[in-house]
């Protein structure tokens, strides 16, 4: 998928600032940091023999003991070139990452989505609120250690009791 | 909410007016499930939409990650509830590659002609509720014969008319039952017939074309940038269809055309999905002409249970590869995959990623109705009136149940 063109390309422009995350399922991977991201989605966007105009997916992930604890996973089509490409950008905690909202408008929602569930805020979003739960909900329900039951309060009594709150709980609502 | 809207007020000739706050809820028969929009409103005209979602999240990806593989095929059912067998491929092409197999080929064709009849069925809802909104209800129950004679065929199948669950990784859960290919004929060759009885009644009707010609009309740029994908994308002039561009499955064999449109109104995307309805009953046809005998599930005892059941008698690892299959699922090698496909809605997507063990690391699911409810931002142009707002939901298509997972 892209082939050595595409990682010719981007070695070309942004030398070792952004890494080969090799092909995991045949679909060639990129890493990078968070201040980087920006550029580096305007520049798959805007490339003329790259052209990735498609925002599939941004997709966020809790890898909870480690370190780098989170991570957003954009995936990039091009609809001219029928190839695609993955970014991936690791964040600690607290966790902030620059919006792509510039970019794609699709990323709106999908960022959203992805606050709401694992508290990654997206610096430059116009509208970064909560999107599936209420707005006065606590904690991130996508985290690793937030219980698959939920915390027992009024609306959930069958959830797990809080004990001594998880520090990366302690938060919610709006920003 | 917790926001405050202050409401404009305007001077207009001598009168002072002032902006509505309309709260279209989340129980409301056109607004597709439980949808909340809240409306800015001068007088008829909308100047400002906002969609609240939510009512209908079930946690589907975090029990993703407490669940086994084929424990998850059920979840994936309730995402787009009105086409089931689309989901339940996507997911089970997304653990396949992550496994590196391949469904044989009777499961492939299969698997292939259940998605085409649940892309029918998921059209044949739109395409009778959108005029129904409007108020041309005669057109839902028509279409609900019809799709009630495909819940028929999927009962055949599988034995369940709606959550079907009939995928599984490597095949599917059963082969095709005696008399189906006979039933499926018929039903093809009644369909188009439908199709034309559905443009007779209201494709032409002067209220049905004042509503939805030139309303919400989405740009080609605007329809990418949007995320827009499937009948809503193509109806924009955007010639992608991921079964012709990036074909899974067996879509490489069969001859179909993709529809495209140029005007992306709410018409355009409505008969978009007609004519898709018309290609799909086309493939299908095809599939049962090409349909090879085989097995329907892969050779792999660590992965499926056996076709045949004899052979629980007779060989010991097959015994002991059975207990733990059913006991505890089977173990995907450590990796990640995106695998889509190009579901009634739109593109489908499963991002699966393994550690090794028997249930996902992480399943995040790329749901088409969550992205195409985006355009109902004020991203169209020609979106006036609350009137428009509700034709422009309904030629959108979303299904609350895999906006919200």
């Amino acid at each position: 998928m892209g082939g050595p063109n595409l990682r010719e390309r981007i070695e070309h422009r942004f030398g070792g600032r952004v890494r080969d995350g090799g092909l995991p399922d045949g679909m060639q991977t990129f890493l990078v940091d968070p201040d980087l991201v920006v550029e580096l989605c305007q520049f798959f966007k805007d490339d003329p023999e790259l052209r990735f105009d498609f925002l599939s997916d941004i997709c966020g992930v809790d890898y909870y003991p480690e370190e780098d604890r989170f991570e957003v996973v954009y995936h990039l089509y091009s609809i001219a070139f029928r190839w695609r490409v993955r970014i991936k950008c690791r964040s600690g905690d607290p966790p902030k990452v620059p919006s792509v909202v510039g970019v794609w408008r699709t990323a709106n929602w999908h960022e959203r989505e992805i606050y709401d569930m694992y508290g990654i805020v997206f610096e430059d979003h116009p509208d970064l609120r909560r999107i599936y739960m209420w707005d006065e909900f606590e904690g991130y329900p996508m985290r690793k250690d937030f219980p698959v039951r939920g915390y027992k309060d009024a609306y959930n009594p069958f959830g797990d009791e809080k004990t001594a709150a998880a520090p990366s709980d302690t938060g919610g609502g709006e920003r | 909410m917790t926001n405050v809207t202050v409401l404009n007020e305007k001077e207009q000739s001598g009168r002072v007016t002032q902006e509505v706050l309309l709260n279209l809820g989340p129980q409301h028969p056109s607004t597709h499930g439980v949808l909340r929009l809240i409306l800015e409103m001068e007088g008829e005209i909308v100047s400002r939409v906002d969609p609240f979602i939510g009512y209908l999240h079930r946690g589907t990806e975090k029990l993703a990650e407490n669940f086994t593989y084929t424990q998850i095929f059920p979840l994936t059912d309730r995402l787009d509830y009105l086409c089931p067998p689309s989901n339940n491929l996507a997911f089970a092409l997304a653990v396949e590659k992550l496994l590196g197999i391949e469904a044989p080929e009777r499961a492939q064709y299969i698997r292939v002609m259940t998605v085409e009849l649940a892309r029918i069925s998921g059209h044949l809802l739109i395409v009778g509720a959108l005029p129904m909104d409007l108020g041309a209800m005669t057109t839902l129950l028509y279409t609900m014969r019809e799709r009630e004679m495909v819940m028929d065929l999927m009962e055949m199948i599988c034995g369940a008319r709606m959550h079907t669950s009939y995928c599984r990784v490597g095949g599917v859960r059963e082969d095709l039952p005696e008399g189906f290919p006979e039933r499926v004929r018929e039903f093809c060759r009644i369909l188009p017939k439908r199709f034309a009885d559905y443009e007779r009644l209201v494709a032409r009707n002067r209220v049905f074309l004042k509503r939805t010609k030139g309303i919400g009309v989405i740009s080609a740029e605007d329809a990418i940038d949007l995320g827009l994908s499937g009948p809503n994308l193509r109806a924009s002039g955007v010639d992608w269809d991921m079964r012709r561009d990036n074909p899974y499955e067996i879509y490489d064999r069969l001859d179909f055309n993709v529809i495209v449109r140029e005007n992306g109104d709410c018409y355009d995307r409505w008969i978009c999905r007609i004519d898709e309805m018309r290609e799909s009953v086309r493939i299908i046809e095809q599939c049962m002409d090409a349909m090879p005998d085989g097995r329907f599930m892969i050779d792999m005892p660590t992965v499926a249970f056996p076709v045949d059941k004899d052979v629980l008698r007779c060989s010991m690892e097959t015994h002991i590869h059975h207990f733990e299959l059913s006991a505890f699922g089977f173990k995907v090698p450590a990796g990640e995959a995106y695998v889509s496909i190009e579901a009634p809605k739109g593109e489908l997507g499963f991002y699966i990623i393994s550690d090794g063990s028997e249930k996902p690391y992480r399943m995040k699911v790329r749901a088409p109705s969550f992205v195409n409810l985006q355009a109902l931002m004020g991203c169209a142009t020609n979106m006036n009136y609350l009137a428009d707002v509700i034709a422009m939901l309904g030629s959108l298509d979303p299904v609350i149940a895999e906006v919200d997972k």
